[in-house]
């Protein structure tokens, strides 16, 4: 198996304590920093916790958060297998905010599990080697004569056995081993098998506590008033009207905007509907989606900053025996995570308590310590179970807001956000305008490609994923990124999510342009791409490419390789061309993503992962008018729903290669898929997204 | 404020709130009863759901004047071990993602099922559109919803015998 550079660090493994707790051992995970090469010289820095306790229970502490990606299990798996432990004894217990005890916590990125995966395993195996020499000692044999199975160490020969809770004190003064030796995955009987979630039950009897559940002796809800402009403030407000209201506390102004603190959830809302404040403009009062468009336009036509300049494109493109060009067009969307924001804080005069839903807790931790003026050590923030996250939970905006509320009123606060407050005070994927080319030689194969991307303020969430996959000799992209006031953020797959829909769109004109076929045109230019090929071919084989389809059915592909991961999918899409209406009947995934912890989890996400991508396809757009968000609730942003939902089908290439993520690669393909087969139903090219009725419509 | 009673999951509580209180707060907020979630407040979403006499309704659209002496049931009611075919379905084909839209498709499932022991995927469709997992779990929660139907339909064979 290749390694990862991820897991070329350095680990450390302590014994924490013995006794009446059980074992628990401490593993430290270097981010590659040079000091602590030495492991000696620094105070030792646990990031993560293993313990067992008199019962057997198995317990690691982690960093990473659950937003439904079943983090939970899959690093449970992972530390029962090398431990051989009973898995089902195994739990996941949730860190709280560190600076730096916990190495990154960040959730972000698919990575959770890549990045923790040696660490873990290294973990369980070291337990385990501790555990076996205790037994060993005991029974004065030696330590390879002993085996371990289900939770206890086994003396063949002799028939001893030995449950790894009737040894906790004397595995505790083993020595941890430096490189405890690790299965051979092919003795793997918990990693890479289909195993059921270990917080499922708490999800079927309403149990679950997310962040909107958590609560404080004597807290307080809070609803707050934003600007109805991108960076407007308040100019004055009369809170009377808002205070007559039944269970209404208080009326403050905090910064950002003005806070009803009530009894309930519900008077908060109340009382907030019932402010009347005089907001000013706002450096972007005018601001709308036409004149955003417009801007971008007009950037198109002039040069941009160059993010990739293979060999000479403009030389290439001019010789080309074939040119084809066009322009496509990706939205602003909203995450529109199920459980809207909201924060639960309590700031005291030394001391502050906070329960949220967090991707970013170590980001939130120092913005509050910066804030509050107070020291990490006094800050305790919890992170709940989250209600979906999706890049919105990277933020930190919910967090602060709902310190500052509490700091103001000196009580425990929760504070909640409508629906509204969420679509229209997000962090959106950024809006980008392209223009793309394409030269093709005699044999219509592409020779140059060129590619201007003008986009919202973010760089890399504009620019990421452009590169194109293929073996394509000359290949110029430059860009263009500018200010329009509206947030942007970390959108599930980030610059991927747009830009395969672009750039695999495009591979689908220049296959059709050419007469090739699109599956067959991809493949003679991934040479150099074994992984992506490989996908490739095991989705158009498990789709039926080129089998008869229902009359008025096309079928589509697009592939994708990002997060170490790569994927394909094939799409069946259907039109009435008389209401404009598509219909995804079907979609087949192949993807690669080497070694696999758990496949149940991988089909859930990538089945996740097609459902907020043909949400955006299909229905989502942010659009923007008088400097502020329009759309506000599912009436106007609607999401896809179980009536639309296309059969899914998951095929895992079996591989020990590198591993890669999973909670994202499986979003950028769809839109593209779905467009290409759009297209191969009704000659109808799909430029900009969503897909229209109106631009699938006949006469 | 005025006072009303309503009984939630066998128990008879009697709340002084607002009359126009969404009942979704009074669960939430006065009860403690966190296993139904708010999500959009204007029905769109049924992550609220729970049954009112027996009916699936979302409870962040019904002020708690308007279910004065009712029955409701919640998540938390549904079975006190998990013991709903719901439940056990949704155990066994692992729906739960993030798990926050869960509660609210397990409540809407349920009355369907009181209502068409055996429903078609086009029942599934009409009666679960109005609840939406941004996890995308349609597809095992559709198949969890077919199985707990055919297992109430052989035990309750196997109990005619
Ligand atoms: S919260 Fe009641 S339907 Fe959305
Ligand atoms: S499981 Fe997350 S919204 Fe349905």
């Amino acid at each position: 198996m290749t390694v990862p550079d991820s897991f070329t660090r350095r680990e450390f493994i302590k014994v924490i304590s013995a006794g009446s707790a059980g074992l628990i051992l401490g593993v430290y995970c270097s981010p590659g920093k040079e000091q602590h090469e030495n492991g000696e010289s620094d105070p030792f820095a646990p990031n993560a916790f293993l313990s067992i306790d008199r019962q057997g229970n198995i317990t690691i502490t982690v960093a990473r958060s659950e937003m439904g990606q079943g983090v939970r299990t899959s690093l449970s798996m992972i530390v029962a297998e090398e431990l051989d432990a009973d898995w089902t004894k195994v739990r996941v217990e949730q860190a709280p905010a560190h600076p730096d005890k916990y190495g990154g916590q960040n959730t972000g990125g698919s990575s959770s599990v890549r990045n923790s995966y040696m660490m873990l395993r290294k973990a369980g195996a070291a337990a385990r080697a501790m555990l076996i020499a205790a037994a060993a000692q005991r029974w004065g044999v030696a330590p390879e004569s002993c085996t371990t199975q289900n939770a206890a160490v086994y003396h063949t020969s002799t028939g001893k056995t030995l449950a790894y809770n009737e040894l906790l004190e004397e595995a505790s003064r083993v020595a941890v081993p430096s490189d405890p030796p690790l299965k051979d995955p092919n003795d793997f009987r918990i990693i890479g098998k289909r195993t059921p979630r270990v917080d499922t039950i708490e999800k079927v009897n309403g149990k679950a506590l997310f962040g909107i559940d958590m609560k404080f002796p004597g807290m307080l809800f809070a609803a707050i008033a934003r600007p109805p402009k991108f960076g407007a403030k308040v100019v004055k407000f009369d809170a009377s009207k808002a205070k007559a209201g039944e269970g209404v506390r208080q009326v403050v102004q905090i910064e950002d905007g003005v806070a009803v603190i009530a009894e309930s959830t519900w008077a908060a809302f109340k009382g907030r509907d019932a402010l009347q404040i005089m907001w000013d403009d706002g450096p972007y009062a005018r601001q709308s989606s036409d004149a955003i468009w417009k801007s971008f336009e007009d950037a198109a036509m002039k040069e941009g900053s160059v993010d990739r300049n293979d060999g000479d494109a403009k030389a290439a493109f001019g010789k080309a025996a074939k040119k084809i060009e066009a322009v496509y067009r990706a939205p602003f969307v909203a995450h529109v995570t199920m459980e809207p924001m909201n924060c639960v804080a309590h700031v005291q005069a030394d001391r502050c308590e906070i329960w949220a839903p967090s991707q970013t807790p170590q980001d939130a931790l120092g913005e509050v310590s910066s804030l509050l003026g107070l020291p990490n050590d006094k800050i305790l923030l919890h992170v709940t179970l989250m209600g979906g996250g999706f890049g919105r939970r990277l933020e930190t905006d919910y967090v602060i807001e709902a310190v500052k509320v509490s700091r103001v009123i000196g009580a425990p606060v929760k504070v909640v956000w409508s629906r509204e407050d969420d679509m229209r005070h997000d962090f959106y994927r950024p809006a980008t305008y392209n223009v793309i080319k394409a030269g093709l030689d005699n044999k219509g194969m592409p020779q140059a490609w060129m590619h201007r991307i003008v986009g919202a303020s973010a760089h890399g969430l504009v620019v990421g994923g452009s590169r194109p996959p293929y073996d394509i000799p000359n290949v110029f992209i430059d860009s263009h990124t500018l200010e329009t006031g509206v947030p942007i953020g970390a959108w599930r797959s980030v610059g991927y999510s747009q830009n395969a829909f672009i750039v695999e769109s495009f591979m689908d004109e220049l296959a059709h342009a050419t007469g090739k076929d699109p599956v067959e045109y991809r493949r003679t230019l991934l040479t150099k791409s074994s992984r992506l090929r490989g996908v490739l071919d095991l989705a158009a084989q498990k789709a039926g490419w080129g089998k008869k389809l229902p009359a008025g059915h096309g079928l589509g592909v697009a592939i994708v390789q990002g997060f170490g991961t790569s994927v394909a999918q094939i799409a069946e899409v259907s039109v009435d061309r008389t209401s404009g209406q598509a219909r995804v009947h079907r979609v087949v995934c192949a993807l690669d993503c080497g070694p696999v912890i758990n496949p149940d989890t991988i089909e859930a996400q990538v089945e996740s992962a097609i459902v907020f991508g043909l949400s955006a396809a299909l229905k989502d757009e942010i659009t923007i008018e008088n400097g502020g968000v329009v759309q506000g609730s599912f009436d106007t942003y609607d999401v896809l729903r179980i009536n639309e939902m296309p059969a899914v089908e998951v095929h895992i290439v079996p591989s020990t290669d590198s591993m890669g993520g999973i909670g994202e690669p499986g979003v950028p393909p769809i839109a593209p898929a779905v467009c290409n087969a759009i297209f191969a139903a009704t000659g109808k090219r799909i430029r900009r997204l969503p897909v229209r009725a109106e631009d699938l419509k006949t006469g | 404020m005025a006072s009303f009673t309503i009984k939630v999951n066998g128990t008879r509580h009697t709340v002084t709130v607002n009359p126009d209180t969404p009942l979704l707060w009074v669960l939430r907020d006065t009860l403690g009863l966190t296993g139904t979630k708010f999500g959009c407040g204007r029905a769109f979403c049924g992550v609220c759901t729970v049954h009112i006499s027996g009916e699936a309704t979302r409870s962040c659209v019904t002020s708690i004047e308007s279910v004065d002496g009712k029955t409701i049931t919640t998540i938390e009611g549904l079975s006190s071990d998990l013991s709903h075919p719901l439940q056990q379905a949704w155990i066994h084909e692992d729906v739960p993602q993030c798990g926050y839209c869960q509660s609210g498709q397990i409540m809407t499932a349920a009355a369907l099922l009181a209502q068409k022991p055996k429903p078609s995927d086009d029942d599934i469709d009409a009666a679960l559109a109005g609840n939406i997992c941004r996890c995308g779990t349609y597809n095992r929660i559709r198949r969890a919803i077919h199985r707990a139907a055919n297992e109430v339909q052989s035990i309750q064979k196997g109990g005619r015998r």
